[in-house]
C-alpha cells in the first residue's frame, strides 16, 4: 500500500547542476538544455570526471550552471581547448557548450576540425538563429528573411549568404561518431534530446570519436516574441530548414542501448 | 652526459621533452619545423600527447586547455604564427597558468621570408595580446643556452604560473653546435591545488579569463602586476663581457648579441677599450644594470636584427645621459662581425653626439648599403 504520508520528491535539481541562480532571460531554452545535460552526467555517474568548457555568447556563464569542473574558452576556440585537454586527460569526459556564432562563425575551424579528427569529446551545440548575448545580430544560422539587427530587412542570401547546417555538415566527416540534430520546444523532443545527449555521452565514454547534439533553441528576447510564441515559431519555421534527425550514427554508436 | 652536435630546434625540443614536458601543440612554420617533427615522434613513444594542430590559433588554444590540467604544456612557432597566437596568450595570461612557447623568429612584416630576425621582439616584450600582462621572454645566444632555457622556462613559468617565452631566431633554430643535454625529470604526478581534472572528492573548480565585475577585473590585474614585481625582482638574466674597463659599450641579444661579441673581441685585438652587455631576459629588461653600465662608458652602441626595437629599452634605461647609436639589419638578414666592428671603429674615433635620434642616424649612414641593393 503507497504511504500517504511524508514528502515525495517528484522533480528536483540534478546534483550536476549547481545551486546558483542563472542569467538567462526568461523563456529561454538554455536552462532546459542545461537540465538535459545535468540529468545525463547525473544518471552516467559521471560528474566527478567530467570537464566542462564553457563558450563565449550567451552561455558564456554556463561554468557558474554545473557542479563540475569547468573552464571558459575564447570565442569559438572551446573544441581546441576540449581537445587539449582531453589529449592530457583521456579518461576524463569532456564536452562542450557551444552558440551558433561559437561553433558555427568564429569557431568553424576549431569545430570542423576537432570533429574530422575523431577528438573524443562531446559538443552540445544551442542553435537558436542569432547572436543573443550581443543583442540580435545575424548569426551563420539565421534564417532567409529572418530579420536581425545586423539584417534590419531581413536576411538578404544575396547579400549575406545562405545559413549553414552543421549538423549535416560535420556528418560528412570521418571522425564524427555521433552527430544528431534535435529540438527543445515541446516535452517530447526535449526528451528525445535527452535521449541523444545520453547517447552523445555514451559514444565519448566508449571512445567512439566525436560527438554532436545540435539543439534547435529559442531566443524569445532577441526574435522580440514573447516564449510561447518563440516555441511556436522555432516549430513553424526553423524545423523546416534545420530538420530534426540522425545525421551520423556510426555503425559501433547503433549498437549502444540506453 | 657529453656534449654532441645539435641543431638548435631539434635541442631545445628534446630538452622540453627531458624537462617533463607532457603535451605539445603545433602547426608547421619554418625556421622551427624541426622541434613539430621531433616531438610528432618522440612525444607518442613515450605516451605523452602529440598534435598538430590545424592553425597555430587552434595550437595555443588546445595549449591552454591542456596548461589548465596541471602539466607542463609547450607550443613552438614562428613569428606569423605567434602573432596568430596573440588572442590565446592574452587569454592564458588572463587565466594565470603557466605555459611555455618557443619563437624561432624570421623576418617580416607580413609574410616576410624565413631568414633569422628578432623582429618579434616588440610583440613578445612589449605587445601581443590585449590587456595588461607580461610574458617572461628569454633570448639564447648558442644551442646550450636554448636548451638551458628551455629548462628553465618550465621552471618558471610553474613558479609564477606565467607565460615563458623563448625568443630565439632561425640562426639559434637553425645551425648546429655541441651542447649538452639535460638529464631527465621524472613527470609530473602532483598537481597544483588550481588544476582543472575532475572534481572527484572536492569542490569543483573553474578556470577562466573572465570577470565580468571590473572591479573584480581590477583586482585580477593587480594580482598579475604583484607578480609581474617579483619577475622583474628575481629573474633578471644578463651576461658581461669586457666591461670592467670598457669605454664603449655594446648591447645585443640573441644571434646579434654573439655576432656583437665577435666583433668586441676584433676591437678588443686592436686596442679599443669595448665591452658587450648581452640581456638573456627581455622581459623582465635589465634596465637597472644598462642604467648602471652607462656610468661608467661614454656612449652605447645597440645592435639587433630589426629596426630599433629594444633600442628604445635602452634609450629608456640611459636616460640620456650618455650617446646611443644604432646598427641593426632588418628583414631576415644579419650582420656580419665586420659591420658590427666598423661601427665600433667608427665610434671609438668619432665618438657619438648627445642627443639626435639614433635610428635616424642609423638610417641615414646605411641609406647607402640598401640603394646599393636596388
Amino acid at each position: 500500500m503507497a504511504t500517504t504520508t511524508g514528502t515525495q520528491i517528484v522533480y528536483q535539481r540534478p546534483a550536476s547542476l549547481s545551486e546558483t541562480p542563472n542569467h538567462y532571460c526568461p523563456g529561454c531554452t538554455h536552462g532546459v538544455a542545461h537540465r538535459l545535460i545535468a540529468e545525463v552526467l547525473d544518471e552516467m555517474s559521471l560528474r566527478e570526471i567530467t570537464i566542462g568548457v564553457a563558450p563565449v555568447g550567451c552561455s558564456v556563464f554556463a561554468y557558474k550552471y554545473f557542479d563540475c569542473d569547468f573552464v571558459e574558452a575564447a570565442h569559438g576556440r572551446a573544441p581546441a581547448m576540449a581537445t587539449g585537454i582531453k589529449r592530457v586527460l583521456p579518461d576524463r569526459i569532456v564536452f562542450t557548450y557551444q552558440g551558433d556564432g561559437d561553433l558555427a562563425s568564429i569557431g568553424m575551424s576549431e569545430t570542423v576540425h576537432a570533429a574530422g579528427r575523431g577528438e573524443n569529446i562531446t559538443v552540445i551545440f544551442i542553435n537558436n538563429a542569432i547572436y543573443g548575448m550581443t543583442a540580435g545580430q545575424m548569426a551563420p544560422t539565421t534564417l532567409p528573411g529572418q530579420k536581425t539587427t545586423t539584417s534590419p530587412a531581413g536576411r538578404d542570401v544575396e547579400q549575406m549568404g545562405f545559413p549553414l547546417r552543421m549538423a549535416e555538415l560535420l556528418s560528412n566527416l570521418d571522425g564524427a561518431g555521433y552527430v544528431v540534430r534535435r529540438s527543445l520546444h515541446d516535452p517530447k523532443n526535449i526528451r528525445l534530446a535527452k535521449k541523444a545527449i545520453r547517447l552523445a555521452f555514451e559514444t565519448q565514454q566508449r571512445g567512439l570519436g566525436f560527438s554532436m547534439v545540435e539543439l534547435l533553441s529559442t531566443c524569445s528576447t532577441n526574435w522580440g516574441m514573447t516564449p510561447l510564441e518563440a516555441l511556436k515559431w522555432l516549430e513553424e519555421h526553423m524545423i523546416p530548414a534545420y530538420p530534426i534527425g540522425d545525421y551520423k550514427v556510426a555503425p559501433n554508436v547503433a549498437e549502444i542501448k540506453v | 652526459m657529453a656534449k654532441e652536435l645539435l641543431k638548435g630546434n631539434i635541442a631545445m625540443a628534446e630538452a622540453a621533452i627531458r624537462a617533463g614536458v607532457q603535451a605539445y601543440f603545433g602547426y608547421p612554420i619554418t625556421p622551427q619545423t624541426e622541434l613539430l617533427e621531433w616531438f610528432s615522434e618522440r612525444m607518442p613513444a613515450l605516451g605523452r600527447a602529440f598534435l598538430q594542430a590545424e592553425s597555430e590559433v587552434a595550437a595555443v588554444n588546445m595549449v591552454y586547455g591542456a596548461a589548465c590540467t596541471g602539466v607542463r604544456v609547450l607550443s613552438s612557432s614562428s613569428s606569423p604564427g605567434v602573432s596568430l597566437m596573440m588572442e590565446g596568450l592574452s587569454y592564458i595570461a588572463g587565466t594565470e597558468l603557466p605555459v611555455v612557447l618557443i619563437d624561432v623568429v624570421r623576418g617580416g612584416p607580413g609574410l616576410g621570408n624565413i631568414a633569422p630576425s628578432q623582429g618579434d621582439y616588440n610583440q613578445l616584450v612589449h605587445g601581443g595580446g590585449h590587456g595588461d600582462y607580461h610574458p617572461i621572454v628569454l633570448a639564447p645566444a648558442s644551442v646550450q643556452e636554448a636548451i638551458d632555457l628551455t629548462v628553465l622556462a618550465f621552471d618558471l613559468a610553474e613558479k609564477y604560473r606565467n607565460i615563458v617565452i623563448i625568443m630565439a631566431d632561425g640562426n639559434i633554430g637553425q645551425m648546429m653546435e655541441p651542447a649538452e643535454l639535460p638529464p631527465f625529470q621524472p613527470l609530473k604526478t602532483e598537481f597544483p591545488k588550481w588544476a582543472v581534472r575532475g572534481a572527484k572528492g572536492r569542490q569543483r573548480r573553474i578556470l577562466s579569463s573572465i570577470y565580468i565585475e571590473p572591479k573584480d577585473e581590477e583586482v585580477t590585474n593587480y594580482r598579475i602586476m604583484e607578480t609581474w614585481n617579483k619577475v622583474q625582482a628575481n629573474e633578471l638574466r644578463y651576461k658581461e663581457y669586457y666591461t670592467d674597463d670598457a669605454d664603449m659599450l655594446v648591447v645585443g641579444y640573441g644571434t646579434a648579441g654573439r655576432i656583437s661579441l665577435s666583433a668586441v673581441r676584433a676591437a678588443r685585438s686592436q686596442g679599443i677599450k669595448v665591452g658587450l652587455f648581452r640581456p638573456i631576459s627581455l622581459s623582465p629588461f635589465p634596465y637597472q644594470q644598462v642604467e648602471k653600465l652607462a656610468q661608467h662608458v661614454e656612449n652605447i652602441l645597440v645592435v639587433e636584427m630589426n629596426a630599433g626595437q629594444m633600442l628604445e629599452d635602452i634609450l629608456r634605461a640611459v636616460k640620456g645621459n650618455i650617446p646611443v647609436d644604432f646598427y641593426g639589419r632588418m628583414g631576415g638578414m644579419v650582420p656580419f662581425p665586420d659591420e658590427i666592428l666598423s661601427e665600433i671603429q667608427r665610434i671609438a674615433s668619432e665618438g657619438i653626439e648627445l642627443g639626435g635620434d639614433p635610428r635616424i642616424r642609423w638610417m641615414q649612414r646605411f641609406a647607402p648599403v640598401i640603394r646599393s641593393k636596388n
